[in-house]
Formats: structure tokens, C-alpha cells, sequence
């Protein structure tokens, strides 16, 4: 039965990887995604699943397996967060680019060095070119509606392609918070039967998987891979009206926040739009024309519903958790793309926060306001980039 | 175990038209692998290689088997991915007939860059024949020094020079290595002795857990020998007891073959232009090194096989 219950982020991940009960999965651990595996081995080792793990001797061997197991013809998922995955990456493309719809929980957690534990968003913002399909929540239970729907958007026939739902280190994952854990039975009946695609376990049609793929070939395959990406927004849609039906949760490829009538917009990804959305409550209060255009997919990226969903506003303050050196973040550039052809483009600048876990609070959420506020009022951004909450600045 | 003859005449994994070098022994083996053993239905992974690079290129492909190559460091993984794949989907019924899995890589996706993977792989005891074709350097690359390299062989990247006689120290012994993790089978194999290849290609597939083949497969251009020559050069790394050929079956040591006499290992290496530049009298140490270090390893794998029977009873 479907029950509220209070659980970290991480075992919410595990339950939901406990529900879908993948054929395979290939772990390695590492901070803070632990719990994740912890937790479902247990359910392996108390006949919950009938999941085979195979406890790998480092997440590049992760990767790999979960590739070969889901060519070979089953469901895949797997876990892990900063060093981990960068150590994957060149695994991340293969996995890709082979259309393997593998599932993985990504847990942000800065990279190295120096080394820190704690979250933004470098590993998946460095993962971004990867070819992955990413879906980010604020809290809990978007983290874990996510992972219900991302093994039926990556096996989709029209997409075929990886997923990482990724929520904040120790923020979202550790942290324990109340949410809807939904009945069993639904949630298999939602994701359905696994399809497989010339599975490597075919012997009657041996396929021949990973060739070799030269200057006559390689650029069509590429090609075709972004077809897939494209298509994947519209099915992340389909999914989530689906998952919307029968859960009655509404997602959005990004969650637009008071936004209808909003002068000055913060765009934000991940456990930081919790409070944005506290603050954004207060100024209204006092008539502040204040929203927030939260991003849930990432890739693939909606351009042009963002830029018709800030049609209006005057100031956005694009916050980046993970940062491009000698670049703007990740996410600004996205946006600032995506408002070039808006036929009136507000004023958009960057902010770069919370690297390493670093809190904002809700005053300094504020105190974003109140600059973008003097912004609008001289018609002039002070400052494109600068750091929020940093010493020697 | 079948003749050679009627071995032949089962479907071999491995069709002609590759595009491996005139001369290469390595489809010797990618054919015996439908050929050694009934029963079973087989499923091979490549690392990045030679034979990788040759067998594949798209749209073309000459395995006849399921195959699968996912990059150069990793063929241990992914191939326990795809064999717990299996054993899930047997353990649901999905599948009912027997299978057996083989992981293929070069020397340097197997000593080097893969050996992580490979360890991992064994250790946890996967269904699952290793195959390293050694042929003592990156080939692929263009003939780069790999930890298989043999002293004093010419590499590009460990080139004779006039300060350098080529790759410096010995080669590192991977068959030891996977002796220490315990596994039920390891052997080593010479690409020009088929019957005890597939002899020994039949007991690691027919294993039920993880086996280690290492295959002594001499390299038409790396090795600088003629396209007829392979064959012949591995005989006589067997003969001259560079590449002994034991198999270790559950801890127990067995030579397989013990060369009627001794041969200096100058026959062997003179043969390859890898080596030529050793001729010159003012090498002879590192020859005489050469020659004391393989009878220092023949040695002590005969050591090894006086010590399994003197234990016999004892350790199984």
C-alpha cells in the first residue's frame, strides 16, 4: 500500500530501486551514495529483490558492467556520486552512445581537489556533454518520483539512452524528510516488463556489439544519438503525465514558481529551490514581484519552453552550484542561449554558490533579491558573475 | 577431446574476410572457440585490440557469435556484467540453455590498463574464460612497450638507441598473478601447439567459475618476423623455454611440455627483429641476463610442479 513515511534521500532511492527490482546491479561505494547500495544489498540479502549484484572493484568497472548487463538484455540500475563518476566517464559516453538505458542515481558531491565530501554540482555538470539524460529534484520525493520514471523514459524505443537522477549530497540524501512512498505493485505495474533490443544473449542472432565505427559511419550514429536526446524530451513529458495519472504528482521538464506575474526570477537546479521558494512566499507577502524557474531536465535541455516561460520577466539570476573556470556556469550559459531569440531578453546574470556544501540561507536568498531589485531599478547588472558567500572576494 | 580434423569441421566463431595482418596466429584461437566443446552456447567480449579493431569494423563484423567490445581497460567488467546478466535471467527463467562466456584481450588491455578489471572479475568468480594473446607490446598502437615486453626488445617507445638497448629490466609474470587469486584454472597456451590449446581452451570453458588463459602469440610487424613465421617463432619460445607451457588446476602445477633439449633462448630471439640489435657483441650481459632469467622462471615452475606433487593429497 501506498505509505508517508520519513526516510533520507539515499533510502528513498533504495525503495524505489527495491520496487523497480532491476535484474542487475553492478555498485561500487563511495560517499555519499552509500546508503543507496547499503541498503539495497540488504534488500538482496533478505529476498526482497532477486537482483544479482556484482560488487565491482571500482565504478569504471561499474559502468562497464552495467553495460554489458543491460546488452546483454535485462534492467540495469546502479549508484554513485563525484569521484566515482568521474572516474566512469569515459564509460558515461560509452553507455551512451551504445543506447544502453541504464539507470543511475547520481548523489552530487563536489570533486576533488581539495577533496570535500559535501554537495554541489561539478559531477554531473562535468558529466553534461556525456550523453546521459539528467533529472535533478529538490527534496526527497521528486528525487524518487524521478527514479520511477527513468528506467520507462531510457527504454523508451523512441530514446534508448541512459538516465541519472541526481539530488544534492547529504542535503536531500542524508537528510531525513517525510514523503508518499508508493504501493509495489503500482510502481511495477507503471515501469512495466523490460524490452530488450539484439541482446547480447541472443546466440540465434548474435549481434556484434561496440565495433569499430570510422569517418564513413561514426557522424550518423552521432547524429542519430542526438535524434534520441530530442525525443527523450517529449517522452520525459509523456512519462510524467503518465506518472501524473496514476500518482498524481505533476512534473514539468522544469517547475515554473510564481512565475505568471514575476518581475525578478531566480533559476536555480536542486535542494537550494526549497528555500528559494520560502523566500520567494515572504516577498510576495509584501507584493515583491519574486519567482523561481526551478530545472528538473537539464539534458535534454528545454530552450525554448524556458525562454517562453520567462517571456515578461525583467532580472533573472542564474545560480550555478558547480562552476566552468575561466567560463560562465553550466546552467547560465544554457539560459542565456536559450533567451537570445526572445523577442524582449531580460536581464540575466550568474551567481555561483554552495561549492563544496557551502549553505545559503534564506537571508542571503534575500539578499539576491535585494541586488536584483537595484538592478532593475538602474537598468543596469553591477556585477555578470561573481561568487555568493565567499571570503577575499 | 576431438581430432584436429573433425574439430575443423564444426562452424568456427570467426568468419575470413578480418583484416588482421597477413601472418597473424591470433584466429587460431577465435576459430577454436564454437569448436572445443559441445553443449554450450558461447558469448565472447573483447578488450580494445588488435583483434577488436580487425573483427569489426562496421558495418562489417566476423563473429558469428554474440560479441561485444566496450573499451580497452575494462573487458573483465564488462564481461561479468554480461555473464550475471545471464545468471539473472536464468534464475527467472528466461533462459534455459547452458552458456559459457569468454573475455579476449591483449597484453596491454590484460598486464596493464585492464588489470584491474581482470582481477576484480576473477576474484569474484565469474563464469568466465580470460583469453591475453601476448604478443609482448601495444601493438595496436604501433608497438609501444607494455609490462609483457621482454628485455632488451625494441619498442617505439623503449627504442635501441646508442645509450639504450631497448626495454630495460623483466617482464612481469601475469600467469603468477592469477595463480594468487585462487581461481580453478590457469594455463599457459602457445598459439603454435593447437592441440593443447584447445585442450586447454576445452577444461577453462568447461569450468564452472573463472579461468585464465594466457596464449603466447608472436606479432608479424612488432616482432619484425616474416608473415610465415609466427608459428615457428612461438615453437621455439616454448622450445627454449621462454614460454613454458603449464596449466595450474586448483593450485596444482602441471608442466605440459618439457622441451627434449635445451635450446639457448638466441635462437629464439634472433629470429625477430625486435632483438637484432642484441647481436652486437657489446650486449652479450643483457643477452646472458636474458637467458639466466628464463632459466631462473623455468626453474621455478618446475619447483612449483615438485612441490603440487609433494603436497598432492595434502592441499586438495
Amino acid at each position: 500500500m501506498s505509505k508517508i513515511l520519513a526516510i533520507t534521500g539515499a533510502g528513498a532511492m533504495s525503495e524505489c530501486m527495491r520496487q523497480i527490482n532491476p535484474d542487475v546491479v553492478p555498485a561500487f561505494p563511495i560517499t555519499p551514495s552509500t546508503q543507496v547500495i547499503e541498503d539495497f544489498s540488504q534488500f538482496v540479502a533478505d529476498g526482497k529483490v532477486d537482483t544479482e549484484m556484482i560488487t565491482v572493484e571500482s565504478e569504471h568497472s561499474a559502468m562497464s558492467a552495467c553495460i554489458g548487463a543491460a546488452a546483454a538484455g535485462g534492467r540495469v540500475m546502479t549508484a554513485t556520486s563525484s569521484a566515482g563518476m568521474a572516474l566512469m566517464w569515459e564509460m558515461l559516453h560509452i553507455a551512451a552512445s551504445m543506447r544502453q538505458p541504464v539507470v543511475m542515481t547520481l548523489i552530487n558531491r563536489a570533486l576533488s581537489a581539495p577533496i570535500n565530501i559535501h554537495a554541489d554540482h561539478s559531477d554531473s555538470m562535468g558529466a553534461r556533454d556525456a550523453g546521459w539524460i539528467q533529472l535533478y529534484a529538490e527534496n526527497n520525493q521528486e528525487a524518487y518520483d524521478n527514479l520511477i520514471m527513468a528506467p520507462k523514459i531510457a527504454e523508451n524505443m523512441d530514446v534508448r539512452l541512459p538516465v541519472m537522477v541526481c539530488m544534492d549530497g547529504f542535503i536531500i540524501s542524508h537528510c531525513v524528510q517525510t514523503m508518499q512512498l508508493e504501493d509495489d505493485d503500482k510502481v511495477k505495474a507503471f515501469i512495466g516488463e523490460f524490452e530488450s533490443t539484439y541482446p547480447v544473449l541472443d546466440t540465434e542472432n548474435p549481434a556484434t556489439w561496440g565495433a569499430l565505427d570510422l569517418q564513413d559511419y561514426y557522424m550518423e550514429h552521432k547524429r542519430a544519438q542526438h535524434m534520441a536526446m530530442k525525443n527523450a524530451k517529449d517522452v520525459i513529458e509523456k512519462v510524467s503525465a503518465d506518472f501524473a495519472d496514476i500518482f498524481g504528482r505533476k512534473y514539468e521538464l522544469f517547475e515554473s514558481y510564481r512565475l505568471d506575474d514575476a518581475e525578478r526570477v531566480i533559476i536555480a537546479i536542486n535542494s537550494v529551490c526549497g528555500e528559494i521558494k520560502e523566500v520567494i512566499d515572504e516577498r510576495r507577502e509584501n507584493g515583491d514581484k519574486v519567482g523561481l524557474l526551478k530545472i528538473r531536465s537539464f539534458r535534454p535541455f528545454p530552450y525554448k519552453e524556458i525562454a517562453q516561460a520567462l517571456a515578461g520577466v525583467k532580472v533573472v539570476t542564474v545560480l550555478d552550484r558547480s562552476e566552468s573556470m575561466g567560463a560562465y556556469g553550466p546552467l547560465f550559459v544554457e539560459i542565456r542561449t536559450a533567451l537570445f531569440d526572445a523577442p524582449e531578453k531580460p536581464m540575466v546574470y550568474n551567481r555561483i554558490f554552495g561549492l563544496g556544501g557551502r549553505e545559503l540561507f534564506m537571508s542571503d536568498i534575500h539578499d539576491i533579491f535585494e541586488e536584483n531589485k537595484t538592478y532593475l531599478e538602474t537598468g543596469k547588472v553591477e556585477k555578470m558573475f561573481d561568487y555568493l558567500k565567499v571570503r577575499g572576494g | 577431446m576431438p581430432s584436429l580434423q573433425e574439430m575443423a569441421k564444426k562452424e568456427s566463431a570467426f568468419a575470413g574476410g578480418h583484416r588482421m595482418c597477413a601472418g597473424c596466429p591470433v584466429p587460431i584461437f577465435t576459430k577454436m572457440l564454437t569448436r572445443v566443446t559441445d553443449g554450450y552456447e558461447i558469448v565472447a567480449g573483447n578488450a580494445t585490440c588488435c583483434l577488436e579493431v580487425a573483427s569489426s569494423i562496421f558495418p562489417y563484423s566476423a563473429w558469428k557469435i554474440p560479441w561485444i567490445h566496450t573499451a580497452f581497460e575494462n573487458v573483465g567488467a564488462s564481461m561479468s556484467g554480461v555473464e550475471t546478466m545471464y545468471r539473472a535471467l536464468k534464475k527467472k527463467g528466461k533462459i534455459t540453455k547452458p552458456y559459457k562466456f569468454i573475455a579476449i584481450g591483449g597484453d596491454g588491455g590484460t598486464y596493464d590498463i585492464g588489470l584491474q578489471s581482470l582481477s576484480g572479475a576473477m576474484e569474484r568468480g565469474h563464469d568466465l574464460v580470460y583469453i591475453c594473446y601476448d604478443n609482448g607490446a601495444y601493438m595496436n598502437t604501433g608497438v609501444q612497450r607494455s609490462s609483457a615486453t621482454p628485455m632488451g626488445a625494441s619498442t617505439t617507445t623503449t627504442p635501441a638507441g646508442e645509450q639504450s638497448y631497448g626495454r630495460q629490466g623483466n617482464r612481469k609474470d601475469l600467469s603468477r598473478i592469477m595463480v594468487a587469486h585462487n581461481i580453478g584454472y590457469v594455463a599457459q597456451a602457445s598459439i603454435h601447439d593447437p592441440v593443447d590449446l584447445s585442450e586447454k581452451l576445452k577444461k577453462a570453458i568447461e569450468l564452472d567459475g573463472p579461468a585464465f588463459i594466457n596464449l603466447l602469440s608472436p606479432c608479424i610487424p612488432g616482432w619484425k618476423i616474416a608473415p610465415d613465421m609466427a608459428v615457428e617463432v612461438a615453437r621455439l619460445g616454448v622450445e627454449t623455454k621462454y614460454w613454458p607451457l603449464y596449466e595450474v588446476i586448483d593450485g596444482v602445477y602441471q608442466i605440459n611440455y618439457t622441451p627434449k633439449k635445451e635450446v639457448p633462448v638466441t635462437e629464439w630471439m634472433f629470429l625477430q627483429g625486435r632483438f637484432k640489435h642484441l647481436s652486437n657483441p657489446k650486449y652479450k650481459d643483457v643477452v646472458d641476463a636474458f637467458q639466466k632469467e628464463v632459466e631462473r622462471n623455468w626453474n621455478w615452475i618446475v619447483k612449483q610442479e615438485e612441490l603440487s606433487e609433494l603436497l598432492s593429497g595434502q592441499i586438495n
